[in-house]
């Protein structure tokens, strides 16, 4: 039996009718979206149209009230905790930048790597040269290499974003999940970081979530508006923001 | 443990810690034992009896720190465990008893037979022997802690509400032990022993062989702490602490990491209340109490959370004030000292007395290497003038 058999999908990620709702809130609604393999997709859209929740729900933060959620085509990540998920191979960079401050930016990085997270394993770990050599390219391409002995409390809000990413590298998911990368960065760091981000797409699917439209136009990638917890519009980024609708609610005239 | 995993651990701190308790637990029983009594240099055996439940509390003191240092699990109810392993070792030590009891009924412990017992409760079977009640010194407050942590984790219980149910947990079993249908004395507990593997425990020399192995204990619990924390291990549980739901994206199975340590430290809690029994010669209910287990987290956050040498200081240090400070005029205060002490330290000290210590020496040593930086750049700076001239 070949495996496209027994994939329903060839999406990465697929989505289809999920709703969620808090209270009677109706934060996610039939919302449906497909991510193909090695594809970078801009998720924009107002505040509370349901960015955030739709990653607690990929990741498996927030189980859905009905709807799909499959991943590679084959798992249906609703049955999943969060610790599986990541196992999978589904990464994720908060809003917030959330690295481990009392630990140093090196250690931040071994932490994230994809090796083994067992109890035992980590207890009679050894370091290997591969994992060091990992950490060091990693260290290079989020140029962190000068601070890798820092506490990652110490760094900027830049180089924390830019570690947290670093860390999503080093665990080398299938699927990133980016929220709000360059918030609070200077337009250079922005500028670098879509570099960054597209360089990274080159080996990974990605799906970033970001307010900044200059920064999404520089990436150049399919657009998803979202609003109200549903896709409002989806195309070129040309489409969307001359999209009437996307214009009446998120971008405005 | 490897001998990779012991050399990682061992930094100058924990080396100078470890010499030290090293030379107390070989030079306080030698001088108990082989100088005449009341010799300048003699330790009296009050003394090394006192100073072995010293001991024992920074075992206790160790193994909250691990958990509370290292994963930010504030367990208040550390005390139970503490209190299990010492029941443990009292039932070996009232087996121990046999025909010399009150009663002299060779198998039943006195209080069973006032009690009209007809025989043996089948969960004192075993306790005769010592191997038997050494294991369950482990295995008792590690099977707690392992089923209690899996509830609890499993159901990501944590902070505040964590360390209430440890509460209720050490005060339900308070509870329960003061029972006399329970089987374990009632509110008398276990006491009155005679002998601990065939020696008197009263002796002097038994007093100064369980000082020295409450030492070598501390040293062990020390040296295994250490190597949980300098490995990767320590690294995620000190993610776990600072970032929870992060570890949880990075793929660590974070229940499974608390219930190692949890279960870890439940277990060395054991071993420290199986050595402090024979060295106070009772243990009851009252050991149970919620207050002990809060005083204990109290040791650790003024020798300073997350050092291990801090809480071991912390546990003699605050337990020294209170033997100086309860047996004056001054008792009656005593309580209030403690809680002054925990408030003080929270605001003045909030790294406890390890931890500021640590961030000075820290500070210094970084001042001292841009001083030397600034006196070299200084010299060039003399150097190019004259250059210049």
């Amino acid at each position: 039996m070949n495996v496209m058999d027994t994939r329903a999908t060839s999406a990465m990620l697929y989505l289809d009718g999920v709703h969620v709702s808090f209270d009677g809130f109706h934060a996610i609604n039939n919302l449906s979206l497909a991510l193909e393999p090695g594809e970078m997709r801009a998720i924009i859209g107002p505040n509370g149209a349901g960015k955030t929740t739709m990653m607690d729900i990929i990741t498996g933060k927030t189980k859905p009230d009905e709807g799909t959620v499959l991943f590679d085509g084959v798992t249906d990540l609703t049955r999943l905790d969060e610790t599986r998920i990541a196992e999978l191979g589904i990464g994720r960079k908060f809003q917030k930048p959330t690295v481990f401050e009392s630990q140093t930016v090196q250690d931040n990085l071994l932490l994230a790597l994809n090796v083994d997270h067992s109890v035992k394993g980590t207890l009679f770990w050894r370091g290997s040269r591969a994992e060091s050599e990992r950490i060091d390219k990693v260290l290079e391409t989020i140029r962190l290499t000068d601070a890798r002995n820092r506490l990652a409390g110490s760094l900027s809000h830049g180089q924390k974003q830019w570690l947290e990413i670093g860390m999503l590298l080093a665990q080398d998911p299938k699927l990133l999940l980016v929220d709000e990368p360059v918030a609070g960065m200077t337009d250079v760091e922005t500028h670098l970081t879509a570099e960054l981000l597209k360089e990274i797409n080159k080996t990974h699917t990605v799906m970033v979530v970001e307010h900044d439209m200059t920064f999404v136009r520089e990436l150049g990638v399919k657009v998803t508006c979202l609003h109200e917890g549903t896709v409002l519009a989806e195309g070129t980024i040309d489409q969307v923001s001359s999209n009437e609708r996307v214009i009446e609610v998120y971008l405005g005239r | 443990m490897t001998p990779h995993m012991l050399t990682r651990s061992l930094d100058r701190g924990a080396t100078i810690f470890l010499a030290i308790v090293a030379a107390c637990g070989i030079l306080i029983p030698l001088s108990n034992l082989l100088l005449p009594a009341g010799s300048f240099l003699q330790v009296p055996t009050y003394l090394v009896a006192l100073w072995g439940k010293y001991v024992c509390y920074a075992i206790l003191a160790l193994s909250i720190d691990l958990i509370w240092g290292y994963c930010g699990i504030l367990s208040l109810g550390h005390g139970a465990f503490f209190a299990l392993g010492g029941y443990a070792m009292g039932m070996y030590l009232m087996r121990q008893i046999g025909t010399r009891g009150v009663y002299g009924n060779p198998i039943l412990p006195d209080f069973m037979v006032f009690l009209n017992y007809s025989k043996l409760p089948w969960y004192w079977h075993g306790f005769d022997m010592f191997w038997f009640a050494a294991l369950m010194v482990l295995f008792v407050p590690g099977l707690l802690a392992f089923c209690f942590g899996w509830l609890a984790f499993r159901s990501r219980v944590t902070g505040v509400y964590l360390s209430i149910i440890t509460q209720a947990m050490t005060y339900a079993l308070l509870l329960a032990f003061f029972r006399n249908d329970f089987g374990f004395g009632g509110n008398n507990g276990l006491t009155d022993f005679k002998d601990i593997l065939g020696f008197n425990v009263q002796a002097e020399g038994t007093r100064a062989a369980l000082f020295a192995l409450s030492c070598l204990a501390l040293i062990l619990s020390f040296l295994i702490c250490r190597s949980v924390v300098s490995s990767k291990l320590g690294k995620v549980l000190i993610a776990i602490r600072d970032a929870e739901s992060r570890s949880r994206f990075l793929g660590y199975r974070v229940e499974s990491y608390k219930l190692f340590v949890f279960t870890l430290s439940a277990c060395m809690a054991g071993v420290a209340g199986a050595l402090y029994v024979p060295q106070v010669g009772i243990i009851n209910p009252s050991e149970f109490a919620p207050g002990n287990s809060i005083e204990a987290v109290i040791w650790v956050a003024v020798g300073g959370r997350g050092t291990l040498v801090g809480a071991a200081l912390g546990a003699v240090v605050v337990n020294y004030a209170k033997t100086f400070f309860t047996s004056g005029m001054l008792a009656p205060y005593w309580l209030f000292m403690l809680g002054a002490l925990f408030i003080l330290v929270t605001l003045l000290l909030p790294k406890g007395i390890v931890g500021t210590f640590n961030a000075w020496w820290d500070q210094a040593k970084e001042k001292r290497a841009a001083a030397t930086s600034a006196s070299a750049a200084a010299e060039d700076g003399v150097t190019e003038p004259k250059m210049a001239e």
